[in-house]
């Protein structure tokens, strides 16, 4: 995205554009990400629209790396980075700490990782900290594979795509399962809210942050971000890719409170999965090997049930 | 103040309470439960104000303690073997976070076999994190060090955290007379916790960084630096503590009947309390045998060390861990203290204890005696021998 999220050109009653002055976004540039790089982008949607009360955790991976290399910082939010595993119960003792010395009211407690460290690694911590209750918004940014350490196979990788790990190759089509249903496990903690978000549609999950910082209790956001560098496309398609994921319905974009599916994004107009596909290196076996257009269906297979299952259409 | 027959994890417990945390978050194990299970019900009973966090693991403790003391709380948690290995990856973070939290850990031995019994074998494994480890020999002494601990720590200049061990099951189940601490003099003696740099909006500060090559080391100096400089602050601290409470267990080190002494042994943690008897035992025989107990294993207290032991011809250290491959640690720390020195006492080195065998008086004498005679490496205190095939 070009221009700073928070310079927000707004209608006025009168229907005429108004210029907003420009406020300062609060992940700052100039840090290392590649371009195109779908988690800085989510990363800087989610805490522009928390605005400046937010006490930041992060784990090791892509965000942190680019972000926090000594002697600069790009979070303008008090901020720590850890550990790989243990962003929620970094972020539950913030959370315990702010009640037990009566600064509660300070800031939202924002704990973030990729999908390697929210979905594999830190899944426990994770667990934990939505079973005890804690106030604390959890964002994964899903890229869909451990992209810091060269794009090896997570959780979250989707089926078939070709990882560092899990390779395409003579005998193999790349993963052999597909994405850890991890929202819904999220979910099944019986916790106030969960959403999934895309950075393809940033006023959505702009939206969704906002209505997860008004509730109270753990909350779980998982947010789909594409890795040009690791899924092997144009980094000037990064949203278009994104966009893709959803309207093929790869990637359903839902809430759910309490347990219940309470909103979903209706696919407008929708897109057979090839389209997603053919956009990214990670998926190029599937249109060149013997074989790959029924890989393909089993793929469409996979959007054909998420369209069904969250009633997409 | 007053004296009471308490068990020693009701000890620990009571000592925690008046360091006032504000976040507890520990997971049990055996046999630290005692200790968890104390504290839970002070904080259910409304005796204690601190926010208890029931963790899914003691990874997950140790990051809870590190996000409550980032944010500029004083936490505490407390485990031992398997549950201090879970935590490695976060002490060391903890350590280079320079955060003055405190743990107990309650000394065991480490799986496999599975025995839940006591040894050094945990502590000592994560003796290079960068934590303040100190060993305590009954239950007085840890409860007294637990308060000390968080003094220590929290000191701007050392700002790290420290590990208070205990003996399991020896310690932690034993029931002695202890003197409870007085919440208002406690209070005096350990005034809130006020970090100069936390997790506030009040002023954004980002922590955890990542140090490039041409950042790291320094890092490491400093930490260096902090944990040597704390060498001084625990002196004065048990000094301190000992003018408010009237009560001395040691700084880094305490040397009892090492006036004149030709052999001196050399331990830590409760067999301390054996070797106290046997040493009485032994002078009593007009022996000049004296014992060193080290209360601070990091930092290592060298210098005090040496000093305490130079006028003797014969160290006998007797621990409960080793360095797989290498041997008694403590041993081979001490020797290091020797190196290029005038004085060369003859060293030897016993293992003992480990997996919570018993240590008794005639070991300890027995292992005094074959050391008068030869210089012993890493000698087994009471191997059965007819388990491991020697002597068939
Ligand atoms: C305990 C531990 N294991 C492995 C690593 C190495 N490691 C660092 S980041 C990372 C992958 C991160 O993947 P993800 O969480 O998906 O974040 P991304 O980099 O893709 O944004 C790995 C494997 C580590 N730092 N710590
Ligand atoms: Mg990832």
């Amino acid at each position: 995205m070009a221009k700073d999220e928070t310079v927000a050109n707004k209608k006025t009653v009168a229907g005429k554009r108004k210029k907003e002055p420009i406020t300062e976004s609060l992940v700052a540039p100039g840090h290392r990400a590649c371009a195109g790089c779908g988690e800085l982008l989510a990363a800087r949607l989610v805490m522009n629209a928390a605005g400046k009360n937010v006490i930041a955790t992060c784990a090791t991976g892509c965000l942190e790396v680019v972000s926090s290399a000594y002697p600069q910082s790009a979070w303008k939010m008090p901020w720590i980075h850890s550990l790989f595993e243990n962003p929620a119960a970094v972020a539950a003792g913030i959370e315990a700490a702010l009640k037990a010395l009566g600064r509660e009211d300070e800031a939202h407690v924002i704990a973030q990782g990729g999908d390697g460290a929210t979905a594999d690694i830190g899944v426990g911590c994770l667990s934990g900290m939505l079973e005890r209750g804690h106030n604390v918004l959890y964002v994964c940014y899903d890229n869909e594979a451990y992209m810091n350490t060269g794009v090896q196979r997570s959780g979250l990788t989707p089926f078939e795509a070709s990882t560092t790990t899990a390779p395409s190759g003579k005998i193999s089509w790349g993963k052999t399962t597909d994405k850890k249903t991890m929202p819904e496990i999220a979910a099944a903690h019986g916790i106030p809210y969960v959403a999934t978000a895309s950075v393809g549609y940033y006023k959505d999950l702009e939206k969704k942050v906002k209505k997860a910082l008004s509730i109270k209790g753990p909350k779980y956001l998982q947010i789909h971000c594409p890795c040009p560098l690791g899924w092997i496309h144009d980094p000037a398609l990064t949203i278009k890719v994104a966009q893709t994921a959803v309207q093929t319905g790869l990637i359903p974009l839902f809430e759910i409170e309490y347990g219940k599916v309470t909103s979903v994004r209706k696919i407008v107009k929708r897109k057979p999965v090839e389209e997603y596909l053919k956009l990214q290196g990670r998926f190029r076996h599937l249109f060149k090997k013997p074989g790959g257009e029924e890989e393909i269906k089993n793929i469409q297979a996979i959007a054909d049930e998420n369209i069904r299952k969250y009633s997409l259409i | 103040m007053m004296k009471k027959v308490i068990e020693g994890s009701m000890a620990v417990a009571e000592a925690v309470k008046v360091c006032r945390p504000h976040v507890i978050s520990a997971y049990p194990i055996t046999p630290q439960t005692h200790i968890v299970e104390n504290l839970s019900q002070m904080v259910a009973d409304g005796e204690l104000k601190a926010e208890f966090i029931n963790v899914e693991s003691e990874f997950g403790a140790a990051s809870v303690i590190l996000g409550a003391s980032v944010t500029g709380a004083r936490a505490y948690s407390t485990t031992t073997a398997q549950g201090l290995l879970l935590m490695a990856e976060v002490l060391f973070n903890i350590a280079g976070l320079r955060l003055p939290v405190s743990i107990t850990c309650a000394n065991r031995s480490l799986s496999a076999p599975i025995n839940i019994w006591n040894d050094h074998q945990d502590a000592m494994t994560v003796r290079d994190s960068g934590w303040i480890q100190l060993y305590a020999e009954d239950c007085q002494e840890v409860a007294d060090m637990q308060i000390q601990a968080y003094k220590i720590g929290e000191n701007p200049e050392i700002s790290l955290p420290v590990m208070v061990n205990m003996d399991g099951f020896i310690l932690t189940h034993a029931f002695e007379p202890v003197e409870l601490i007085d919440q208002k003099i406690a209070d005096e003696f350990l005034p809130p916790y006020k970090p100069e740099v936390y997790l506030t909006t009040k002023n954004p500060v980002t922590f955890g960084i990542l140090a490039e090559p041409q950042y790291y080391m320094e890092t490491r100096y400093r930490l260096q630096q902090a944990i040597e400089a704390s060498k001084q602050v625990i002196e004065d601290v048990a000094n301190e503590f000992k003018k408010v409470f009237g009560r001395y267990a040691g700084g880094l080190v305490d040397k009892y009947r090492l006036d004149g002494a030709k052999t001196a042994v050399v331990a830590m943690g409760s067999v301390v309390g054996t070797i106290r008897e046997v040493v009485d035992e032994l002078r009593g025989k007009g022996e000049k045998v004296g014992l060193l107990k080290i209360r601070a294993f990091r930092p290592f207290p060298k210098e005090v060390v040496y000093d305490a032991l130079k006028g003797v011809d014969n160290i006998i250290i007797m621990e409960k861990a080793l360095s797989l491959g290498f041997g008694g640690i403590l041993l081979n720390e001490t020797k290091a203290v020797f190196y290029g020195k005038e004085k060369q006492p003859r060293m030897s080195g016993f293992i003992a204890g480990l997996g919570g065998r018993d240590v008794p008086n005639k070991s300890i004498i027995k292992a005094v005696k074959k050391a008068e005679s030869e210089m012993l490496e890493d000698s087994f205190v009471d191997l059965r021998e007819e388990l491991i095939g020697i002597g068939e």
